[in-house]
């Protein structure tokens, strides 16, 4: 029993570093309709980025927001540059861009940084209070940050003009432009908010992966299938969803298959939900009359 | 020089061209109707005006040229169009569509209350304010487009096909309602319709396509009356 706690706890401080990742995977989800392969090479490049303004004397907090201010703008100049030239081209070229960007950020990483590890700071205390042992003080804080970002998120969407403006230019760019909508901005927006999320999940990553351009590998794939479980268009469900890819993946390792097939196991939670129940936990079912 | 004037208007899609130079004019307050068989460019005149596809030529609106503007800029004009199909952002709701609607306004208390007013017009759509756009009828749908393009408290619409595939109850309320918003709140229209005489009835002025030219003018009366017209597109 002690055991099962143990792993479940431990499951869900994992759980919450693919909910982070899972919540920027479906906020550019929401925006473009695509899921985007260099998301976690961008949270990666982000978390350098902080590196870097340390390294340099920043104090953490300064780093912290600065890096967020330049990932969306980074995000949003990715969106004007690269993406919207082929903004009619077929969804193949789209990958392709996807997967080049995967590849330009982890390469540029490794050249300025370097592929050795790097310890990264957290904001967060050592210790637990009272002595607790089963969980860090730094899960409980990703914990807490992810849920923050989830409000902050669930507001926007639900409460402004533009998060509905964006839901809209996401799902019928024609209808959008015939009410004023600048489809293109909103798209750039998208960009930049996945991108400042990214940059958060990246900052609370590293610590405890340790930065390195690789960091985000197995994590993006979690990710994606926390995603997936949590039905693509919803960022409560990306969070749960996230939370249990994480007590899932530990359970299943511990007592089923062994820690070497961890990596499959998300695979095949992708590939399951996929063909069972393909809006997800809490994914919206799109009804249409026609 | 009229509210809405066009010249020599040209549309391409790619390398075929669907509209050889047509030009008209449309009254402040007036209601003027395109007619014409499938393919002769009526829909493509209404995407033209609002800057959908790529076009030669001159139009202007008020007075203010809009020709090879982007389409969210010429909206900001005060044009809103029903598009063809009805354009229904299907996963939201009802009430989040009317607000789309009104995105490039400011006037937030105005906006309210021409919310109001399009549940005036159409109760059925307050009845499912908080439902899922996609859900409703085809004909609460085309309400719903007719009641979003009110919401830009606009100064002309375009209408595409608004009775396609309704029942003849529900288009007669829906024209019904048309001609109110035009004699009320002094709304330009341009309306392009399948169904002639229905249209007839509502404009004042038509204008006859075909392939993309302008084959004959006139008011409402004078185009109805006509022998060719008559076998054609009414059918007596």
């Amino acid at each position: 029993m002690d055991l099962f706690l143990q792993q479940t706890l431990s499951g869900l401080a994992t759980g919450a570093i693919y909910a982070c990742i899972a919540l920027s995977v479906v906020m550019i989800y929401q925006a473009i309709d695509h899921f985007n392969f260099a998301q976690g090479e961008m949270a990666m490049f982000s978390a350098f980025i902080t590196w870097q303004l340390i390294d340099w004397g920043a104090n953490y907090w300064v780093a912290f927001f600065v890096c967020i201010v330049v990932s969306f703008i980074g995000g949003m100049a990715i969106e004007r540059i690269v993406f919207a030239p082929i903004h009619n081209a077929p969804i193949l070229s789209h990958i392709v861009v996807f997967i080049a960007l995967f590849q330009i950020f982890n390469a540029t990483a490794g050249f300025i940084w370097e592929f050795t590890i790097k310890e990264f700071p957290s904001p967060f205390p050592d210790k637990m209070p009272l002595d607790i042992r089963m969980i860090g003080a730094h899960e409980v804080g990703i914990v807490g940050v992810t849920l923050i970002m989830l409000a902050l998120i669930y507001l926007f969407f639900r409460f402004t003009p533009i998060g509905l403006a964006m839901r809209a230019a996401a799902a019928a760019p024609d209808s959008a432009r015939l009410v004023g909508i600048n489809v293109g901005w909103m798209l750039a927006l998208g960009w930049g908010l996945a991108a400042a999320i990214g940059a958060v999940a990246g900052m609370m990553i590293a610590p405890i992966v340790f930065l390195e351009p690789n960091m985000m590998l197995g994590i993006l794939l979690y990710g994606f299938a926390g995603a997936v479980v949590g039905g693509l268009t919803s960022p409560l469900g990306a969070v749960l969803g996230g939370f249990l890819m994480g007590v899932l993946e530990n359970l299943a390792g511990t007592y089923i298959i062994g820690s070497e097939l961890k990596l499959t196991f998300a695979l095949v939670v992708i590939v399951t939900i996929l063909i069972f129940k393909p809006s997800g936990l809490l994914g919206r079912v799109v009804v249409q009359r026609v | 020089m009229a509210f809405l004037e066009v010249a020599n208007l040209e549309a391409f899609y790619g390398p075929i061209q669907a509209l050889h130079g047509i030009s008209f004019s449309l009254e402040q307050g007036g209601i003027t109707t395109i007619l014409g068989a499938n393919g002769a460019g009526k829909t493509t005149t209404l995407r033209s005006i609002c800057g959908m596809v790529k076009t030669g030529g001159e139009i202007s609106f008020d007075g203010e040229s809009i020709a090879g503007k982007a389409t969210e800029a010429i909206v900001r004009h005060g044009v809103a169009h029903v598009p063809e199909g009805r354009g229904t952002f299907v996963r939201v709701t009802t009430e989040e569509n009317l607000k789309l609607g009104a995105f490039s306004r400011r006037d937030s208390k105005a906006v309210q209350q021409d919310m109001e007013r399009v549940y005036g017009y159409f109760p059925r759509l307050k009845e499912r304010r908080n439902q899922q756009a996609g859900t409703l009828s085809g004909g609460e749908q085309q309400m719903l487009a007719v009641g979003r393009a009110l919401m830009l408290h606009p100064r002309l619409m375009l209408l595409d096909e608004p009775s396609f595939g309704l029942a003849p109850l529900i288009v007669q309320e829906l024209f019904g309602i048309l001609r109110t918003i035009n004699k009320d709140e002094g709304v330009s229209m341009l309306l392009v319709e399948q169904n002639a005489s229905l249209a007839l009835e509502l404009a004042d002025h038509a204008y006859l396509l075909e392939t993309g030219r302008v084959v004959m003018s006139g008011t409402a009366d004078e185009i109805s009356a006509d022998e060719s017209v008559r076998e054609s597109y009414l059918g007596y």
